[in-house]
C-alpha cells in the first residue's frame, strides 16, 4: 500500500547544497589508487610497441631479468596459461562481428604503437622501469593501415585470420523506399563528409591498480581507479579464470573517467593473473604517456550525412554513413559507441524517414572506446553542421531553419523514424530563451561592421541544438542491440539503531558528487540532514549489485532507485509507527522525521523509534521482519532525453587563423534538477572538453603509425586560459520515465558544443566562401582555409 | 644522499637516491600523498607544492635542492585545529573541484598567485593558473573561487 503525506518533500532538492565529498579531497586526505601503501607489493611495467604493425621475430629478455630489483620477466609465451581466455568484448553488435582475439601481452605480432609486449616485475617501481630499457625485441616492420579510408579498402588486413579490415556493418534502415523518395522529391539537399577527430580522454588521475591476493584462501581485493567495478569483477572472473566470489574490487577516490575508465584493460588482467601467480600484492600506475597510447581514445569517424528538404526547408530524410575507426583491437564495448549515436542523427528534428548505416574498421592505432557523450556528441555534430549547410543553401538563418523543423511540444511522448520515444521537450521554449539571453541581434550589427570596414578580427555566431538519448538503460532494449549487461541500477537505504541513515548505490562515482546528490534525494524526503546520511558505493563487497556509472545514468538510474528505496523504507517505518500508535497507516502523516495521526498532531511516533523498535524487535507487527532497510533494484522504462541550445560567439583573426572564444551561452534542459550546483559543474565540464574537440584536441598520428600527441606538453588539454566564463541557463521539462523527473546532464556540455564552435567558425567565415572547417580548428587550419578562399 | 627540511611545519630528514624528485620524496618517503603526479612533462601542475612560500611543481626539482627549504604540501594548508584555508573553503563553496585530484596543485597554485597579486582580474586569475590543469570543470567555477578568496567573501 502506498500512502500519500501531505508533505512529500522537504525542500532539499534543487538547493545548491554543497558538496559532502569535498573536505577529504580538497585536504589531501582522499586516496586515490596510487596512494595506497601496501606492503610487499611488486611493481609492473609494460614494454610496450615501438612500432605500428610488425611481427614480432625475438624478444630477449635475459638482461632485464638479471637486472637489479627484477623478479620476473614474461611475454606471451610465458603467461599463456595465466588467463583463462582473451580480452573481452561485451557488446558483439552483429551476429557475424569480426573480433580479433587479443591477448594482454601480443602473441607474435604488435598491433599498434603502445601494444604490450613484455612485463617486468621489480621491487621498485625505478627498477621496474629501468628493466624495460634492457629487454631486447626484434620487429619485422608491417605497413601500417593508419586511415579509415584506407582501411575500408582492405588492401593490407591487420589481422590476416579475419580476412578483411572490416568488424561489422550495422543498419538501422527502416523505410528504404521512403528515404529514396523523399531525397528524389527533395527541393534541397545536402551532402556533407565530417571528420570526427580521435581524442585522448586525459582524466588527470592516470588509470592505477593494486590486487591484493589474501595470505589464505584464495580471494584477491582488487583496488581500480574504474568507473565500472561491478563489471569489471564479472570480467575479470571470467577473462582470468577465477571465481567471482573470490574477488573484491574497490574503486578509491577515482580522478575522473570520461568513459576511459569504463574498460577492461591488458593491465587488469596482468595484474590479477601475476597476483596468483607470484602470490604477491602487485601494483601499477600508468605514465602519462601510458594514458595517451594504451588507454582507449574517443571519436574517431568519418561521417557522411546527406539531408532531404522540401521548398520551405522542412527536412523530409537524413541519410547517414559513418566510418567509424576501432582502432587495433575491440576493447569493452568499442564497436557499439557509434551505435550510441544512431538513433539521433535526426536530432531534434521531426524527420519521417531516416537512414543510418555504420562500418566499423581496424587501424593500426590505440583502440577507441567510450568517451564523454559516446556516439551522440558524434550524431549531433553531423546533424547541427548539416542544418547549418541547410541554412546557408536556403538562404535562411540557421535558427530559423531549426525552428521550422522542430519536434513540436504537443508531440510528445514523440516516436522517432528511427524508432525511438522521446520523453519529453519543449524545444521553441527552450531556443526562445537562448535567442533571448544572447541577443543575436547586437551581435549580427557588430559582425556586419567587421566585415564592411575590413576587420581582421570577424566575429561569428555559432548554434547547436542537442538532444541526447541517456539513463543507459532499459535492459530489453539493450538486448535488442546485443549489449551484454543489463541497464539496472540496485539501491539500498537502512536506518540504523541510532536512526542514521546508510545508502548502498551500485553507481560508481568518479568526481559526480553521488554522496551528496543521493544524501539530498533520501534527505528531501525523510526530512533529515543530509549529513546524518553516509553513502556507500564503488565496493563490491559492500554494493554488491550494480551496472556503475556511465552515459549519464546515475542519477536518472541509480537515483530514482535510491528514491524508490527510501519510499520503501519509510511505508516500513509508517507501518511501525502505525502499531505502535495503535493507529491505521493510512491516518499517519510524516514530516521530518515524525509520524502525527492526522488531526491529531501531538499523537507522534518518530522515525528514530522506528528504527529502534525494528533493530530490538520487540514489538513489531505480526510477520515483520526486524530491521528498517529496503532494497530496490531499477530497470528504467525508456531513456530520458536531455536537451538544450548552445550558443557560442567566436572571434577569428584571419591573419593568424587563431579562434577565440568570446561567449558560451548553454540553456540545457535536464528535467528536475537536484542540485544545481553540481549540474552547472557537469556542463562546465562538458563544455570545456567539447569546445577543446572544436578547437585544441587531436591524437595526431605520423605516416609510420606514431602518436605525435604522446605527452601533456603535445596534446593540448586546454587551461583556464583558453575559456571564458560560459553563461549558463535552463528550462525544466520533467522526464516521465522515473519518478523524480530527472534527465541527465553529465554529458551535455560535449554533446552540444563541438557544432556550435565550428559553426561559429564557419559563419565568421562563410563570406569568404567558406563552407567547412575540420576539427580541431587550430589557427593553421583556420589561416589555410581563409588563404585557400582568396586564392579562390 | 641525506637531506633534511621543513615540511608543514616539521623538520625531516631522509636518505634519498640523488635522482628523487620531491614529488615522489613527499609522497613515499613521508607518505603526503595529497600531492598529486598527473604527467611526466611538468605540464599538468598536480604536484604543485610550496618552496619556501612560492608555488612549484614539485616534479621539476629534485628532492637533493630542496634540502634546508620550507616546503609545504596541502596537507599543511589547513590550520591545526582542521579549520580550512580560506582558499580551500573558496573551492568547496564556490564547487571548484569535481574529481579532486588537479585539486591539491590548484589550491597550492592558487594561494601562491593569491600571495603575489592579491586582488586580481579573471584574466589575471585564468593566465596566472595556466600552468594547472583539470579536466572536470572548464575551470569556470576554479576561476570563481579564487576570485572569491581574493574578494575574502568566498561566497557560491
Amino acid at each position: 500500500m502506498t500512502v500519500t503525506d501531505s508533505q512529500t518533500s522537504h525542500g532539499i532538492l534543487g538547493t545548491r547544497t554543497l558538496r559532502k565529498e569535498d573536505p577529504k579531497l580538497l585536504s589531501g586526505e582522499a586516496k586515490f589508487t596510487d596512494d595506497l601503501v601496501i606492503p610487499g607489493a611488486l611493481y609492473m611495467a609494460l614494454l610496450r610497441s615501438t612500432v605500428a604493425h610488425a611481427k614480432i621475430v625475438s624478444i630477449d629478455t635475459e638482461a632485464a631479468k638479471e637486472a637489479p630489483g627484477v623478479v620476473a620477466v614474461y611475454t606471451y609465451e610465458d603467461l599463456k596459461d595465466d588467463w583463462a581466455g582473451p580480452m573481452p568484448c561485451a557488446w558483439p553488435v552483429t551476429p557475424d562481428m569480426k573480433n580479433p582475439t587479443h591477448f594482454p601481452l601480443a602473441n607474435g605480432k604488435v598491433n599498434y604503437v603502445g601494444d604490450g609486449v613484455a612485463v617486468v616485475l621489480a621491487n621498485s617501481k625505478e627498477a621496474a622501469i629501468d628493466a624495460l630499457e634492457l629487454i631486447n625485441v626484434e620487429y619485422d616492420e608491417l605497413d601500417p593501415v593508419l586511415e579509415i579510408e584506407d582501411s575500408a579498402k582492405d588492401e593490407r588486413v591487420i589481422h590476416e585470420d579475419l580476412g578483411t579490415n572490416a568488424s561489422y556493418k550495422w543498419d538501422l534502415i527502416p523505410n528504404k523506399d521512403g528515404v529514396d523518395e523523399a531525397f528524389a522529391k527533395a527541393a534541397y539537399t545536402v551532402s556533407e563528409r565530417y571528420i570526427q577527430q580521435r581524442i585522448v580522454p586525459a582524466a588527470m588521475e592516470p588509470r592505477s591498480i593494486v590486487v591484493v591476493p589474501a595470505p589464505f584462501g584464495g580471494d584477491f581485493t582488487i583496488y581500480n581507479t574504474t568507473q565500472i567495478p561491478h563489471i569489471l569483477k564479472i570480467m575479470l572472473a571470467l577473462t582470468v579464470g577465477i571465481s567471482e566470489t573470490k574477488l573484491r574490487v574497490i574503486a578509491p577516490s577515482v580522478g575522473g573517467g570520461f568513459g576511459s575508465k569504463l574498460d577492461v584493460y591488458a593491465e587488469d588482467v596482468l595484474t590479477l593473473a601475476l597476483a596468483r601467480k607470484l602470490r604477491k600484492p602487485i601494483r601499477w600506475t600508468e605514465e602519462r604517456t601510458e594514458n595517451a597510447l594504451a588507454t582507449i581514445h574517443g571519436r574517431g569517424q568519418v561521417q557522411y550525412i546527406e539531408l532531404a528538404a522540401d521548398e520551405n526547408g522542412k527536412v523530409t530524410a537524413v541519410r547517414v554513413n559513418i566510418l567509424a575507426d576501432m582502432g587495433a583491437y575491440l576493447q569493452l564495448i568499442t564497436p557499439g559507441i557509434p551505435l550510441l549515436g544512431a538513433f539521433l542523427y535526426h536530432g531534434v528534428y521531426d524527420v519521417p524517414n531516416y537512414s543510418f548505416s555504420c562500418t566499423g574498421y581496424f587501424t593500426n592505432k590505440t583502440p577507441t572506446d567510450a568517451y564523454r557523450g559516446a556516439g551522440r556528441p558524434e550524431a549531433t555534430f553531423a546533424i547541427e553542421r548539416a542544418m547549418d549547410a541547410l541554412a546557408h543553401k536556403m538562404g535562411v538563418s540557421p535558427i530559423e531553419l531549426r525552428r521550422r523543423n522542430f519536434i513540436q511540444k504537443e508531440q510528445f511522448p514523440y516516436s522517432s523514424a528511427a524508432g525511438l520515444v522521446f520523453d519529453s521537450g519543449d524545444y521553441e521554449t527552450n531556443l526562445d530563451k537562448a535567442v533571448g539571453l544572447f541577443g543575436i541581434e547586437d551581435i549580427l550589427a557588430e559582425k556586419q561592421r567587421r566585415i564592411d570596414s575590413g576587420s581582421t578580427k570577424l566575429l561569428g555566431i555559432g548554434i547547436s541544438f542537442f538532444v541526447e538519448m541517456c539513463g543507459l538503460a532499459p535492459s530489453r532494449v539493450l538486448a535488442s542491440l546485443n549489449y551484454g549487461a543489463g541497464g539496472w541500477e540496485a539501491a539500498t537505504v537502512r536506518i540504523l539503531p541510532t536512526s542514521k541513515v546508510q545508502v548502498v548505490t551500485g553507481s560508481a562515482p568518479h568526481g559526480q558528487g553521488h554522496e551528496t546528490a543521493w544524501a539530498m534525494i533520501v534527505a528531501d524526503r525523510l526530512g533529515i540532514d543530509i549529513n546524518d546520511i553516509e553513502v556507500l558505493h564503488s565496493d563490491t563487497a559492500i554494493a554488491p549489485h550494480g551496472l556503475d556509472t556511465y552515459g549519464s545514468r546515475s542519477l536518472s538510474v541509480g537515483g530514482s532507485a535510491v528514491h524508490m528505496a527510501t519510499e520503501k523504507v519509510l511505508e516500513k517505518a509508517r507501518s511501525i509507527a502505525a502499531h505502535q500508535l495503535e493507529v491505521s497507516e493510512a491516518d499517519l502523516d510524516y514530516a521530518n522525521g515524525m509520524f502525527t495521526v492526522k488531526g491529531s498532531p501531538d499523537k507522534a511516533f518518530p522515525l528514530a523509534g522506528a528504527a529502534f523498535e525494528a533493530f530490538t524487535a520487540h514489538n513489531l507487527p505480526d510477520g515483520m521482519e526486524p530491521n528498517l532497510e529496503a532494497s530496490v533494484t531499477w530497470d528504467p522504462p525508456n531513456f530520458t532525453f536531455p536537451y538544450g541550445s548552445h550558443l557560442a560567439l567566436v572571434e577569428v583573426d584571419t591573419e593568424t587563423g587563431k579562434v577565440d572564444l568570446l561567449r558560451y551561452l548553454a540553456v540545457d534542459d535536464c528535467g528536475n534538477r537536484v542540485n544545481p550546483l553540481i549540474i552547472e559543474g557537469q556542463v562546465h565540464g562538458g563544455l570545456a572538453q567539447g569546445i577543446a574537440q572544436a578547437l585544441f584536441e587531436e591524437a595526431a598520428y605520423d605516416d609510420r603509425g606514431n602518436l605525435i600527441t604522446s605527452t601533456l606538453a603535445d596534446y593540448l588539454v586546454p587551461s583556464a586560459a583558453e575559456f571564458p566564463f560560459f553563461e549558463l541557463d535552463h528550462t525544466v521539462t520533467p522526464s516521465p520515465t522515473n519518478p523524480l523527473g530527472v534527465k541527465g546532464i553529465g554529458e551535455a556540455g560535449a554533446i552540444a558544443s563541438p557544432p556550435a564552435i565550428i559553426n561559429a567558425v564557419v559563419d565568421a567565415l562563410n563570406h569568404l566562401g567558406i563552407e567547412d572547417v575540420e576539427m580541431p580548428a587550430s589557427p593553421q587550419r583556420v589561416w589555410r582555409a581563409i588563404n585557400a578562399a582568396k586564392k579562390g | 644522499m641525506e637531506v633534511t627540511m621543513t615540511v608543514n611545519g616539521a623538520k625531516v630528514s631522509k636518505d634519498v637516491e640523488p635522482r628523487t624528485l620531491l614529488v615522489h620524496f613527499v609522497r613515499d618517503n613521508l607518505g603526503l600523498t595529497g600531492t598529486n603526479v598527473g604527467c611526466d612533462t611538468s605540464s599538468c601542475g598536480a604536484c604543485t607544492v610550496h618552496v619556501n612560500g612560492e608555488s612549484v611543481k614539485s616534479c621539476t626539482m629534485l628532492a637533493v635542492q630542496a634540502d634546508g627549504q620550507e616546503i609545504t604540501t596541502i596537507e599543511g594548508m589547513a590550520q591545526a585545529n582542521g579549520e580550512m584555508h580560506p582558499m580551500q573553503k573558496a573551492f568547496q563553496e564556490n564547487h571548484g573541484l569535481q574529481c579532486g585530484y588537479c585539486t591539491p596543485g590548484m589550491v597550492m597554485a592558487a594561494t601562491s598567485l593569491l600571495k603575489e597579486n592579491p586582488h586580481p582580474t579573471e584574466q589575471e586569475v585564468r593566465n596566472g593558473l595556466e600552468g594547472n590543469l583539470c579536466r572536470c570543470t572548464g575551470y569556470h567555477n576554479i576561476v570563481k573561487a579564487v576570485l572569491a578568496a581574493a574578494d575574502g567573501m568566498a561566497e557560491v
